[in-house]
């Protein structure tokens, strides 16, 4: 199992409940959408795999590991095999991107070599070729400030795919990406998590991309899971009851109306993204 | 209708003015206290005494002789302050790391070994005050007792109480800009000091430069005050010349701490420059 949860729930200090008897799983190699309206718990329930909170109930498991007993050194070592996407990547503005890649090793690298790279960078080719998957490796001395909001996403991306991590976490990879390039971004995740054979959770906005990308979808609504399914059977139904709160018809890229193909369609991955 | 809509009046109008009100009756007793009543300083009498100390001082002193003491006594001044602060940052910088809230990795989750860093936060707390509550002044008078009289003694009691103040505002400089980078960083398993240096720095180092430069103008200031108890340096030569009531050369010795003071201004708008 890559990771477990059992009716765990997390509630905040200030007594807001964000989850509540989430139980999933999930095998090794597996890939997961999770898909909801805004205020659903998405962040929250990635923030719980990435060993960054601590749940209120239940019991939590990560990469056979249980986060919550373990010495703040194993700790560490297991944190070093979680990677997570940002929604905003939080890097220094004054960084450059580069820098910003190469600190998905930090916690590998051994500390001289860190800080050695602060003076030359110490893996420029391996910053690059990541950068390039994505189609940004022009930019990879820029000063992270001077990008946009779609290109210090595919920068975050970029550290997470250089960290290699064997789970891989993203919170709204692309939400500032046009369809094309989030597709293609998408792309490159799936493809790294399906090469090594690593379990990627993905939460995401735009149900088109979920239903197109990820064998798995899970809809969380109000702190807790409403469904979960391959897509073919996320039926049109299902979706307008999770967005019901939100607006009349499910989010999509640039707001095209959400096409339903025919079932048994929609797991099969379309060839030209399989090899970009 | 106007009569019937009472104007609103703002609800903290009350508690403003009373904290105004308490202000200056605290304010009031502390000025008598002091003794503060500036038209003493404009009768004649002491107009005329002031002016007879300060006719003294010019022409300043310009033989050959003595500026070339006071050249010395400028480098062994520039040599104190400048160890002194470099000593200050050694004590300062592992007091900050780990005074800094926003790098503590206990507090993601919270995880294991967080009553430990309470604990060693505290120490680091009561380690600084003690460091910075005694004078820089009564350290050189111990250290001048303990070493004997020259530039040993200024050097260690700068080092002493500058590294408190140098600690305290690294904290505080550190704990004011986002500490989200760095906490990502720790939870991708990152340690401590580099979270700081890939994290925090990028954003703190430029506020971080031009405090520690202005500390090292203000070090040459006090080396100054610490040569009156015969710490060494540019002080030292100022003691000589009021005892002897010799304002030609504390005039030359004036005129040098004010190029001083412009030669620090230089340095840190040139290094504020460099990292912007």
């Amino acid at each position: 199992m890559s990771f477990q949860l059992d009716n765990v729930g997390l509630r905040y200090p200030n007594e807001q409940q964000a989850l509540s008897r989430i139980t999933l799983g999930a095998g090794r190699g597996e890939r997961i959408a999770v898909i909801g309206p805004s205020g659903a718990g998405k962040t929250s329930l990635l923030r719980l795999l990435a060993a960054a909170l601590r749940p209120s109930d239940g019991r939590i498991e990560v990469l056979q590991q249980k986060p919550w007993q373990l010495s703040s050194r194993a700790l560490r070592r297991l944190r070093c095999r979680i990677g997570v996407v940002h929604q905003k990547p939080p890097i220094p503005g004054r960084q450059r991107a580069v820098t910003a890649i190469l600190a998905g090793r930090l916690g590998v690298w051994p500390w001289w070599k860190s800080v050695l790279s602060l003076i030359y960078p110490a893996d420029i080719d391996g910053a690059e070729a990541q950068l390039a998957r994505l189609e940004l490796a022009d930019r990879l001395f820029e000063r992270c400030d001077r990008l946009s909001g779609g290109q210090l996403q595919r920068v975050g991306v970029a550290r997470v795919l250089y960290q290699q991590p064997d789970l891989i976490l993203a919170d709204e990879p692309v939400s500032a990406m046009d369809p094309t390039l989030a597709n293609h971004t998408i792309s490159q995740l799936v493809n790294e998590a399906s090469s090594r054979s690593v379990t990627m959770v993905a939460s995401l906005h735009a149900v088109d991309l979920a239903l197109h990308w990820f064998p798995r979808i899970v809809g969380l609504k109000g702190g807790a899971v409403a469904f979960d399914l391959p897509p073919v059977r996320v039926s049109d139904a299902l979706l307008r009851d999770l967005y019901a709160s939100e607006s009349s018809v499910p989010p999509t890229q640039g707001l095209e109306p959400l096409a339903l193909p025919e079932p048994g369609f929609r797991h099969a991955m379309p060839r030209k993204f399989l090899s970009p | 209708m106007m009569a019937t809509h009472a104007h609103r009046l703002d609800p903290d109008a009350l508690k403003r003015a009373t904290g105004l009100l308490v202000g200056l009756l605290l304010l009031w007793p502390l000025l008598v206290l002091s003794q503060f009543q500036p038209a003493a300083l404009f009768e004649a009498r002491n107009l005329m005494a002031m002016a007879n100390f300060l006719k003294g001082f010019v022409p300043p002193e310009m033989s050959a002789d003595f500026l070339g003491r006071t050249v010395t006594a400028t480098i062994e001044t520039l040599a104190i302050a400048t160890a002194g602060v470099a000593l200050a940052f050694l004590i300062a910088a592992p007091l900050a790391l780990a005074m800094t809230r926003a790098l503590s990795i206990a507090r993601i989750g919270p995880g294991p070994g967080r009553h430990l860093s309470d604990v060693l936060h505290a120490i680091a707390r009561v380690l600084l005050v003690s460091l910075r509550g005694v004078p820089e002044l009564v350290w050189a008078l111990v250290f001048v007792r303990a070493l004997g009289l020259g530039a040993a003694a200024g050097v260690l009691a700068l080092a002493i109480t500058y590294g408190g103040m140098l600690a305290k505002v690294y904290a505080e400089i550190l704990e004011s800009c986002d500490a989200e980078p760095a906490r990502v960083l720790l939870q991708a398993g990152s340690r401590r000091t580099l979270a700081l240096l890939y994290g925090l720095l990028p954003n703190a180092a430029q506020e971080m430069v031009s405090y520690t430069v202005y500390r090292w103008e203000c070090a040459v200031r006090a080396s100054v005050v610490m040569g009156f108890v015969g710490a060494g340096g540019l002080g030292q030569l100022m003691d000589q010349a009021m005892k002897m009531l010799n304002g030609g050369e504390a005039a030359t010795i004036l005129i040098v701490f004010i190029l001083l003071v412009l030669l620090a201004d230089a340095i840190s708008a040139g290094l504020r420059r460099q990292l912007s």
